[in-house]
């Protein structure tokens, strides 16, 4: 920082300009539906553009608390260059609830290059079949709004059974109406408090040709686990795109710590992780040894520790926490489950 | 002082290991209360003191680009020494302390953060944090405790060299950055040791040292002073920026002697640590650390320094906190019967410095010397100082004993 780099002097005048760490700034928050918003971005300069069906990962100060979590892009490439993503905000959800109600434009968010390969071959199957539930039409919404801003459109036959739990929750309806309307796609609008839970056994009847369709599916995993499986019997190929790669470790006592060269190490509960390593060989960075001077802080790339003083749990999420990992101080933090340590 | 468990009156020997222990389950109750409350208001206080002080060493700066004129030369002098100060005390010291590492931002860690100061920041957290966090007021242990050049307890040795220490204390003080870099660096111990023996770590250790000075020197001194030749200002420039580091370097002395060596903070023995609890170090930290109150101005201009017993306490807390967790541990020491060593500034600077004079001399030397004396007490001091080692050591017996005679105690 000033004076000691001067990059993070000319990050303050221009926090978007090339050559420093990829920023957004808000451009706009729009109401999607009660617990869904659309928030447009303008990334810096060093974007490097995304492909329809991709994701974004967006990084957010909670709380003052930087965490990250991934975004589908919910346009194709746009004329002002601007980005969005469409949150849905889960009950729970630290970083949803954050984007869908507290954020506003001018606001500063950190992002990393666009990534997935969630997108449309080329050249693009022309039957295809998607399947969306909830806010699994992000990505999917993407994609239509490139295909349908050409000038000219794609003579494609397109399915899309759109699952929500009520009608009200639809994200995107109106605008998936009127592609129906105009006779872009076939919408299949299934609410669960009208037409009951989704049975796949309706899906034949619903998409008559659906085996010469490219399929492509996003959702909650419950509904893609199914939807694979029912492909899978069939021996046809699904396209999906889940949320949560990997599901947050239930934090227990102890676990396995996996360095880079490939070192695993067991750890238990009590033992702190950086003991557990220098005693099966490991190379440690390492200081006081009892949480105040900071030599040991290693990134951790995926896991779950526990603070031993105070029993608090940190956790790392490829994809929801930073992407370079979560610093923990590794001799007073033991292992609540696998970890990876980048080290 | 000397060290706790020496002293006729200890302090703490009213404390059951089971206050020692409750003392530090409720400092822990103390901690987890802050952990739990920090978020956004904390991070956005270090965002903006970070801000503040760029935009404030910027304008500064630029300022001094017509320095030639009187006015612009005032101005631009004093808001690069505030900007100075708070760059190293409020946001850098603290930042490496990891205070803000809970915020997850890579730029603001205690892994990446690097400061206006000659010692890097990677060797003066091993040194600081670790050792002098660790270690405090631990004789023979800690080397902040006289930074291995001065003498500040009656229980490290008398030696004629110590009679400089006032001196050598001021020259510290202006050069402070320079000074904790050598200390860092340990390069008494290192430079006595032939240079071919020197370890591969010392050498790499002085070479970044040497690159960070190369760095920081070209910056105030020549990058800065030749942009503003245009105006003829290169010199007052040079002058700005180095007084600015003379400034800077005096407050943070001044701070940091009130942290430690006042009359009032006590100090260990190696032995007395050894299986020592939490409970234990806590107690440690408590009486090996004295406060300088003041207004909220102070307390952010040291570092919140001033509340270094707090500190010490809980070196990972945010900064902004400290003046909330300070009435609570107040509370606590005086449950307990302990002393919170706290004081104004000037009475503390005054009294810390007052401790390096009086241990320039023999133990008992300035309390057996009066204005009648003062004749035969030089003469016995010249005698000290010249005698072998085995006479001084004798000599310097006598003298305490003289001491504890009553009359002089009771001068005293």
């Amino acid at each position: 920082m000033t004076p000691l780099s001067l990059d993070d002097v000319l990050d303050s005048f221009h926090p978007l300009r090339s050559g420093t760490d990829l920023r957004g700034r808000i451009v706009a928050v729009q109401p999607e539906t009660a617990d869904a918003a659309t928030i447009v971005i303008k990334p810096g300069r060093d974007w490097l553009g995304h492909e329809p069906g991709q994701y974004v990962q967006v990084g957010v100060d909670v709380d003052g608390v930087r965490l990250w979590r991934c975004y589908s892009l919910t346009h194709g490439p746009r004329p002002d260059g601007n980005i969005s993503i469409t949150v849905k905000a889960i009950p729970d959800g630290i970083v949803s609830q954050h984007l869908v109600r507290r954020v506003r434009p001018g606001q500063m968010v950190h992002l990393q290059q666009a990534a997935g390969d969630f997108v449309l071959p080329q050249p693009i199957p022309r039957q295809l079949l998607m399947v969306t539930a909830g806010s699994g039409i992000t990505p999917v919404i993407g994609m239509l709004r490139n295909l349908f801003s050409k000038a000219a459109l794609p003579d494609l036959d397109i399915t899309l059974v759109h699952v929500n739990q009520a009608e009200p929750h639809s994200i995107f309806k109106d605008e998936l109406r009127a592609h129906a309307a105009a006779g872009r796609i076939t919408l299949v609008e299934h609410f669960d408090d009208r037409d009951g839970l989704l049975d796949l056994a309706r899906l034949e009847s619903l998409v008559p040709d659906l085996d010469a369709r490219a399929a492509y599916a996003c959702g909650p995993s419950g509904l893609l686990d199914a939807l694979e499986e029912w492909y899978d019997a069939r021996g046809l190929p699904l396209n999906t795109e889940r949320f949560r790669p990997a599901l947050l470790t239930d934090a227990g006592e102890g676990g396995t710590v996996t360095f880079v060269g490939g070192t695993v190490v067991e750890a238990n509960g009590a033992t702190p992780i950086l003991d557990a390593a220098e005693a099966a060989g490991v190379l440690m960075p390492s200081g006081c040894r009892m949480g105040i001077c900071m030599g040991c802080v290693l990134p951790m790339k995926q896991g779950v520790v526990r603070d031993l003083r105070n029993g608090e749990l940190t956790i790392a999420v490829p994809g929801e926490t930073d992407p370079g990992g979560v610093k923990i101080q590794t001799c007073i933090n033991a292992a609540a489950g696998d970890c990876h340590l980048d080290h | 002082m000397t060290a706790i468990t020496k002293k006729a009156d200890n302090p703490i020997a009213h404390l059951s290991p089971e206050d020692i222990e409750a003392i530090g389950a409720r400092l822990d109750e103390i901690r987890q209360e802050i952990i739990d409350s920090r978020g956004e208001s904390d991070a956005a206080y270090i965002r903006k003191m970070i801000k503040t002080q760029r935009y404030l060493e910027l304008g500064s700066r630029a300022v001094l680009l017509g320095s030639i004129f009187p006015p612009a030369f005032v101005a631009g002098t004093v808001g690069l020494s505030v900007a100075k100060i708070l760059e190293n005390m409020e946001i850098g010291h603290n930042i490496l302390h990891g205070q803000w590492d809970w915020m997850r931002d890579p730029k603001i860690h205690s892994t990446t953060w690097e400061w206006d100061m000659a010692s890097p920041s990677e060797q003066w957290k091993h040194s600081h944090n670790e050792l002098h966090h660790t270690y405090t007021n631990v004789v023979g242990k800690d080397n902040d405790l006289g930074y291995g050049i001065m003498r500040v307890d009656e229980d490290q040795r008398w030696h004629p060299f110590f009679l400089l220490q006032p001196a050598w204390n001021f020259v510290n003080a202006c050069f402070f950055e320079y000074g904790i870099a050598a200390y860092d660096l340990e390069l008494g111990r290192n430079l006595a040791i032939p240079k071919e023996k020197r370890s591969p770590e010392f050498k790499a250790a002085a070479k970044n040292v040497l690159k960070k000075v190369r760095k920081q020197a070209t910056k105030d001194y020549l990058v800065h002073p030749a942009l503003s030749i245009p105006t003829g200002s290169f010199v007052p420039t040079l002058v700005a920026n180095f007084t600015a580091n003379v400034v800077r370097n005096l407050w943070s002395h001044s701070i940091i002697m009130c942290g430690h060596f006042p009359e009032g903070v006590e100090t260990f023995e190696k032995k007395s640590i050894e299986g020592e609890s939490r409970g234990d170090w806590y107690v440690r930290q408590m009486l090996g650390s004295a406060n300088i109150s003041g207004s909220k101005a102070l307390h952010i201009m040291s570092g919140n320094l001033s509340h270094q017993i707090e500190h010490h306490l809980f070196p990972d807390l945010p900064s902004n906190r400290y003046a909330e967790v300070a009435p609570k541990v107040r509370a606590l020491f005086d449950e307990y019967d302990l002393n919170y060593c706290s004081r104004p500034l000037v009475p503390q600077v005054y009294s810390a410095w007052h401790k390096v004079v009086r241990l320039s001399f023999p133990n008992g030397w300035l309390a057996t010397t009066n204005k009648r004396n003062l004749p035969q007490q030089l003469v016995a001091l010249y005698k000290i100082s010249t005698a072998d080692k085995r006479k001084r050591r004798v000599m310097l017996k006598l003298l305490e004993r003289k001491a504890k005679q009553p009359e002089y105690v009771a001068a005293a």
